[in-house]
């Protein structure tokens, strides 16, 4: 992977860095030594590896507004870091750049239950503020499957979605409010306890926006009531063209589960040796649909889905009776990544976004370029909003196939473009999918963005190198990529 | 004054690229939100009109930005769909003509109706746009599947900009089946501390409410409405629920599904407060447990009266219009973080005091580069977000 040439003036001012940095936070906090410095050399896309000049860990939102004038006068790039489970190497680190560690700010500062909201610091695990809130009836919605470790500062930057938003949207759709340091060290506080901001959407801009426009600070996040019952149905076909039907069948019915989740014949196989689920073997495609609510509504709905099903060739069904079992439907689902990491050596994950209705199409598509491309592919994906995740399956220690594989990635994202959609539902565009942008999007689109990056950050500071194509195009990407087994956090669950 | 007609994106980008200063119309029907732009000149848009793409098995649609929302919505109702965010008519309210108002008039001033509090707003359901900046480049951002994380998301920062950004030439938007039936159960005369209590319990609880509001009447009393929608069986289900949710509260009136509707869709265009041109009418964002004790604290603004909805998040105020519309005496009693927008007053009075709620400095400077980075020669609704600073161009 490319990265823009390191800017030599600035390496050299690195003592000058080191010597305002340790004015601002005490020295410990200031992140020197090479091999500690290596703890943040890559976040969750683990082959692109880079160290920074410095690491620094503030505590107060006062230290990071100093920090980036010091940054801004030294004209020093700043790449700022969460939990560093990110999937598209948003907090990869720049050679001549500081990385700006935000774990530090790992407190829950209110939480106003009567308003539904509560007030975080952006260090705060996603999973920590639902946890903080559980005991009253309450959850944070959105529900990336890293949530135990990656942070809500993450998540904002990346807009992550997860497998509920389905019904629940999106990190923008249950963000509020947001306080942003500029470039400037300015202290700018946008939306808050209430459901609607004075001024230009900058909550809906900032969320998503992968790092480039300022560090986020505090992040006021909308809390809902758990809902009452939870139940899934796990459901086989024999064909995927025939679940994707019902699932098209499903949503065209007015019916809006809390998920669908979808695995070809590969999937289900491989998942079963590792978990024994209790996933049926003769199937070439399952989903798990589950539903959520008052539980007449969620019974009511599963009679329906089950209609749907059976309407559209289904093989097997099974309605889950406790959570144990909804619980086991899931446990194969949750295990497909690592799963397939005891078959692969290498693995990379693709996430394109597409019109539900082109699934099966796509899937076809994808299994042809399968046979071109001589690498296998497992698809296990969010198929209710049509976010596909198929994994391709390499060895990286055999000679051609990383760039098959790579070839292979950048094939898929392509004609999710081609057929309506978008080269990332949830991972961000990153360094990975940055030479691709110009496949979805025109030469002045991104003009536009540009533009917009530089009334925020005009020395252009922040993460750079990231989601914009380089100049000089020289890769095409789109995949979170496991290199020898060597998965960053191994122990999260990946779906 | 002027009016150049553009019923393609092409004429829009070449009536933008001339660089003469211009208000862009729709229809018309909010030309009186906001301050009064400064041009000579107007683009009018209503040539562009027309659905190009409807997809009811993907809940998608995309439109021209002057098609008219009543044809939208007539046509989703064939499919027993709707938009989720229940956008307002506010035509009683601000006295024009009815029927008329567009999505991208809609989209341009992000206005949601009761719904909002959990289905999210405008600015949740625009999936993609078409749109030409101050520059006369025509962009794109967004698409049209739900789930898409690539770049900046300007959909959302353009939405509710007020056509000072960028002007849409087409919104894709997201849809979402219609509920089944719905019924409101209601309170009658709470004051407003024990209203919005009832409110925030309900809509903390698991009754999957849809709509909160409350609604002061002439005599003293009020409404305190609160609504279920869904599919039959759970809506009667969840009713059981609210009901013993609220018991211990008096005795609840239960609207069927047509009185339901009626009174939710007079909410949602703040029928209550319509009807008398000498008043000015705010807009109030705030979180809910502020709303009684600024109800008390307008007292002293003589004759204030007010509506709540969003079960307390968005008050709905009317005022004597005098010459500032009580602009600064308002904003001064508004608790931390909470704003204010002027949303009727005569062209006079809104222009003379800050429309929209004053920003501090900072944030204010970030707003003005943010729109150069798209109408850098101030081209687009020049001074309908607010006054122009001194020497910026016609202003």
């Amino acid at each position: 992977m490319r990265m823009p040439d390191p800017d030599q003036l600035a390496i050299e001012r690195r003592p000058a860095l080191l010597d305002g940095l340790r004015r601002i936070v005490p020295g410990e906090a200031v992140v020197v030594d090479r091999d500690a410095l290596s703890a943040y050399d890559c976040d969750a896309l683990s082959v692109y590896r880079q160290r920074p000049l410095a690491a620094v860990l503030p505590e107060t939102t006062a230290q990071v507004a100093q920090i980036l004038r010091l940054c801004r006068d030294l004209a020093v790039k700043v790449v700022p870091r969460g939990g560093g489970t990110g999937l598209s190497g948003g907090a990869l680190p720049v050679a001549d750049g500081l990385l700006l560690a935000m774990g530090r700010f790992n407190k829950i500062l209110s939480i106003d239950l009567d308003n539904r909201t509560a007030r975080v610091q952006p260090g705060v695990t996603n999973l920590a503020i639902s946890k903080a809130v559980e005991a009253n009836g309450f959850y944070y919605a959105p529900d990336p499957s890293s949530q135990i470790a990656c942070t809500i500062g993450g998540n904002v930057s990346e807009n992550s979605g997860g497998v509920h938003c389905l019904k629940y949207g999106m990190t923008t759709n249950n963000v509020l409010g947001l306080e942003l340091v500029t470039i400037d060290g300015e202290i700018l506080r946008f939306g808050g306890n209430f459901m609607e901001q004075a001024g230009f959407d900058m909550v809906g801009l900032l969320v998503g926006a992968e790092g480039l426009l300022g560090v986020v600070t505090e992040v006021t996040v909308r809390l809902l009531p758990k809902p009452e019952t939870q139940r899934a149905a796990l459901i086989g076909f024999p064909s995927n063209r025939a679940a994707a039907d019902a699932v098209a069948a499903i949503i065209a019915a007015g019916i809006v589960p809390a998920a669908i989740e979808m695995m070809d014949r590969a999937a289900i196989q491989v998942t079963e040796d590792f978990v024994h689920a209790g996933y049926p073997l003769t199937v070439e495609a399952l989903l798990i649909v589950e539903l959520d609510g008052p539980s007449v509504e969620v019974d009511h709905l599963l009679e329906r889905v089950e209609r749907i099903a059976r309407a559209a060739g289904s093989q097997t069904l099974a309605l889950s009776d406790s959570e144990a079992e909804r619980l086991t439907y899931w446990a194969g689902r949750k295990a497909a990544f690592p799963a397939v990491g005891r078959i692969s050596r290498d693995y990379i994950v693709v996430d394109g976004s597409i019109p539900r209705g082109k699934m099966p199409d796509v899937l076809d598509d994808i299994a042809a370029m399968s046979v071109r491309h001589g690498l296998r592919v497992v698809n296990v994906f969010h198929a209710g909003d049509g976010n596909l995740h198929p994994l391709i399956l390499f060895d990286a220690s055999l000679p051609g196939q990383l760039p098959a594989a790579e070839a292979f990635a950048a094939d898929i994202l392509r004609r999710c473009v081609e057929v309506g959609g978008v080269l990332t539902g949830e991972h961000g565009v990153g360094i990975e999918k940055r030479d691709l942008m110009l496949a979805q999007f025109s030469e002045v689109d991104l003009l536009q963005q540009r533009r917009l990056k530089d009334a925020f950050d005009p020395l252009r500071l922040f993460n750079p190198g990231k989601v914009f194509p380089l100049l000089h195009r020289c890769i095409d990407g789109g995949q979170m990529m496991v290199s020898g087994g060597n998965l960053a956090f191994a122990d999260l669950p990946r779906f | 004054m002027r009016v150049i007609d553009a019923d393609s994106e092409a004429a829009v980008a070449d009536a933008i690229s001339g660089g003469i200063p211009l208000e862009i119309i729709g229809s018309g029907s909010k030309l009186c939100l906001g301050r009064p732009v400064s041009a000579d000149l107007q683009l009018s848009l209503a040539g562009l009109t027309g659905i190009t793409l409807f997809e009811p098995n993907e809940l998608v649609m995309s439109v021209r930005a002057a098609t008219r929302l009543a044809d939208i919505e007539a046509l989703l109702a064939t499919e027993g769909q709707t938009l989720a965010f229940e956008p307002p008519d506010l035509s009683r309210l601000l006295g024009v003509a009815a029927g008329g108002q567009t999505l991208g008039g809609i989209v341009a001033s992000n206005l949601s109706g009761p719904r909002r509090a959990v289905a999210g707003g405008v600015r949740d359901h625009v999936l993609g746009m078409r749109a030409v900046n101050g520059r006369g480049e025509i962009f794109r951002a967004g698409g049209r599947v739900v789930k898409n994380v690539t770049g900046f998301d300007l959909c959302k920062l353009l939405t509710g900009s007020y056509g000072t950004l960028a002007v849409f030439t087409e919104v894709t938007i997201k849809l979402l089946p219609a509920a089944e039936t719905e019924v409101t159960l209601a309170l009658a005369d709470l004051g407003p501390q024990a209203a919005v209590t009832v409110m925030c319990r309900a809509m903390g609880s698991s009754a999957g409410i849809s709509g909160a509001a409350w609604l002061p009447d002439q005599r003293g009393g009020s409404l305190t409405a609160l609504r279920l929608e869904g599919f039959a069986p759970s809506v009667e289900a969840r009713k059981q629920r609210l009901l013993g949710i609220l018991g211990g509260t008096r005795e609840a009136q239960l609207w069927s599904e047509t009185a339901s509707r009626v009174w939710w869709r007079d909410l949602r265009d703040v029928a209550p407060l319509a009807g008398d041109s000498e008043r000015a009418i705010w807009k109030i964002s705030l979180a809910a447990t502020q709303a009684p004790a600024l109800l008390e604290s307008l007292k002293t603004l003589g004759d204030a009266r007010a509506l709540l909805d969003w079960g307390g998040a968005l008050m709905w105020l009317s005022l004597p219009c005098q010459s500032d519309a009580q602009a600064s005496s308002l904003r001064r009693l508004l608790p931390a973080g909470a704003h204010a927008m002027l949303v009727k007053a005569p062209a006079a009075v809104r222009a003379g005091v800050p429309v929209f709620h004053p920003l501090p400095p900072a944030q204010a400077m970030l707003e003005e580069r943010v729109r150069h980075s798209f109408d850098p020669h101030l081209v687009l609704n020049p001074g309908r977000r607010a006054a122009a600073p001194p020497g910026e161009g016609e202003c």
